[in-house]
């Protein structure tokens, strides 16, 4: 800071914590509606910001289903989780793989239709699965994969964004280093299991956390894709539990599924926040 | 930065097989549905799949004397504006605070940036159950000071509900980007106009702003298709495009007359609209980024 002026610094403390207010007030809200019965928060309305007592049979609910006071029934979350989380490890995964062994071959290998590959690549950024949703399904349909992992993960792997980071960075990998091992004998993949991917490290943790929030909370392509409740993921079951209108939904489940849902990505965030900064600043150069 | 390494490896087959993967999912998945949009949306197929005629562009003139389908734009519009603008300016606010506080700018980061793990679908159920007409907390609360919350009813209220949605979502991203490129400016240039008697205020408007500009451009543009595009689930989630048709941005309206509608051949018409509205905020986009690398 250039100078002091403590007025100045308390006002921005106070912007900042009612920011940080104003940011996680639904977060709150949440978290009380889901210790909190149906009931209290349908007939109390508005419902008490005060936990309630509820906590335990509110998640249990979720997780594992159950009937509501009026008998309809409540779909188990815990299948979703599980199908959210594979979908989630696959996509990511899949993406950093297939992006680095692309970026691998644009970077270090002269090959004829490179110039071809890298702009097709490319023109994938401007085909996001919103602009294609209709023809998108038609194929998939075709190749039978609707209800299935393959359907809801290997459309979603292709990454332009990932593969021109890896190339920005292994552009960046000083040459005397691919010289020294050729001299040491070591042919292109041992360069790459070697040296590239030890190197990688720091981008792949940080793509991991971007892709693993990407692959979690797609929602239009499984929406598309799967008929099938044992295949729904979390983000798109939470959105089949609205059905019952303002006052008949089961709010207190919906909250807590919401929670559930949001938990792993958040999660994920908090814990590698370093990475998650440099991924997002370094997925946009 | 070299464009190109001067050592390589020879090898006849091997980068084909390394690129393979990612191409044979970029054909099967991207070019191969792009191209069959572009196909359909000259095509007029019955609902059933049964038969289809070939129809030029009759598509696209339907949907542009189709009144719902230009208010759709317009409802994009104002949509993609609001969002942004209002993303923008509370992020910017943010990050110029947090980069003024030296004790606790650590802890206000995590505590702002954790929305961004949020997916949109849950983000809209979240708006949506605080501002439930009859249960939600502050439509109860907007009602004790006499204005009636029902955004089933009201379309513009629906409209304010899903912008709320998707502006909190995108807060911590721009508040991200802001800050880094705040904490990228030099602080000898703030130091020379403070001793030359610039006041805080003043600094912001002459130094500040314009050097964040690029970073505020960036942003502007990743906002519009954010709002375009990554809102869908936010609108599906929290107001199904209703009341009427008051929030069906361009997205929902393609998804909705695909699969609802079954109107195959006018959804793939928008989708080749969606694709070319895409194509143009890329190339925006990327030769702004070529720009940026001078500064």
């Amino acid at each position: 800071m250039v100078e002091r002026r403590p007025v100045m610094t308390l006002v921005a403390h106070l912007v900042l914590i009612f920011g940080v207010l104003l940011v996680s007030f639904p977060l709150y809200v949440t978290l009380v509606a889901s210790t909190q019965t149906s009931e209290q928060i349908v007939q109390q309305a508005p419902m008490s910001l005060l936990p309630g007592s509820n906590l335990i049979d509110t998640y249990r609910a979720a997780l594992f289903g159950g009937q509501t006071a009026s008998g309809s029934r409540i779909s188990p979350v815990a299948p979703m989780l599980k199908v959210s989380f594979i979908c989630a490890m696959v996509i990511a995964l899949g993406k950093i793989s297939i992006s680095m062994l692309s970026a691998f071959a644009f970077v270090y290998f002269r090959f004829p239709g490179r110039t071809l590959c890298f702009w097709m690549v490319f023109i994938t950024l401007m085909l996001p699965v919103e602009v294609r949703i209709g023809s998108t399904y038609r194929v998939v349909a075709g190749l039978g994969l609707l209800n299935t992992y393959a359907g809801l993960t290997v459309p979603l792997i292709a990454s332009a964004t990932a593969t021109f980071l890896f190339r920005q960075f292994f552009l960046t990998v000083p040459d005397e280093l691919t010289e020294a091992s050729r001299i040491d004998g070591a042919g292109p993949i041992r360069f790459f299991i070697d040296v590239l991917l030890p190197l990688s490290a720091t981008s792949i943790a940080a793509l991991f956390v971007i892709q693993f929030i990407y692959g979690w909370n797609q929602y239009l392509w499984p929406l598309l894709f799967t008929t099938d409740e044992s295949k729904y993921p979390i983000v798109m079951g939470i959105r089949r539990m609205l059905g019952g209108g303002d006052a008949g939904n089961e709010w207190n489940v919906v909250m807590a599924t919401a929670i559930l849902a949001m938990l792993p990505p958040a999660l994920v965030v908090l814990l590698m926040q370093k990475w998650f900064v440099k991924g997002l600043v370094d997925a946009e150069k | 930065m070299a464009i190109e390494k001067r050592v390589r490896f020879g090898n006849r087959w091997l980068p084909w097989l390394l690129v393979a993967p990612q191409m044979v999912v970029v054909t099967i998945f991207f070019f191969w549905p792009a191209g069959s949009a572009l196909y359909q949306s000259v095509l007029l197929e019955d609902a059933f799949g049964g038969s289809s005629q070939f129809v030029g562009l009759d598509n696209f003139n339907r949907l542009f004397s189709d009144g719902s389908y230009l208010a759709s734009f317009r409802t994009t519009a104002v949509f993609s504006l609001l969002v942004a603008s209002c993303g923008i300016c509370i992020a910017l606010l943010l990050a110029v605070m947090a980069n003024r506080v030296i004790r606790g700018a650590t802890l206000y980061t995590t505590l702002l940036v954790w929305p961004y793990a949020v997916a949109p679908a849950i983000a809209g159920v979240l708006w949506l159950f605080m501002f439930a007409p009859s249960v939600g907390i502050v439509s109860h609360a907007l009602r004790s000071l006499g204005i009636e919350w029902n955004h089933l009813l009201n379309g513009n209220q629906a409209m304010a509900l899903i912008i709320m949605a998707a502006v909190w979502k995108q807060i911590s991203y721009n508040f991200l980007f802001f800050l880094a490129g705040l904490q990228s400016i030099p602080k000898s240039l703030i130091e020379a106009a403070a001793i030359d008697g610039a006041r805080p205020w003043h600094r912001f408007w002459t130094i500040v702003f314009p050097l964040l500009s690029p970073t505020t451009f960036f942003l502007l543009v990743i906002n519009i298709v954010y709002a375009f595009f990554d809102t869908f689930a936010i609108v599906d989630a929290a107001t199904q495009g209703g009341p009427g048709k008051d929030t069906a941005i361009l997205v929902y309206k393609a998804y909705y007359d695909g699969f609802k509608a079954m109107d195959l051949g006018g959804s793939a018409a928008q989708s080749v609209i969606l694709m070319a509205i895409v194509i143009a905020l890329t190339v925006v986009q990327f030769r702004y980024v070529e720009r940026r690398v001078q500064y």
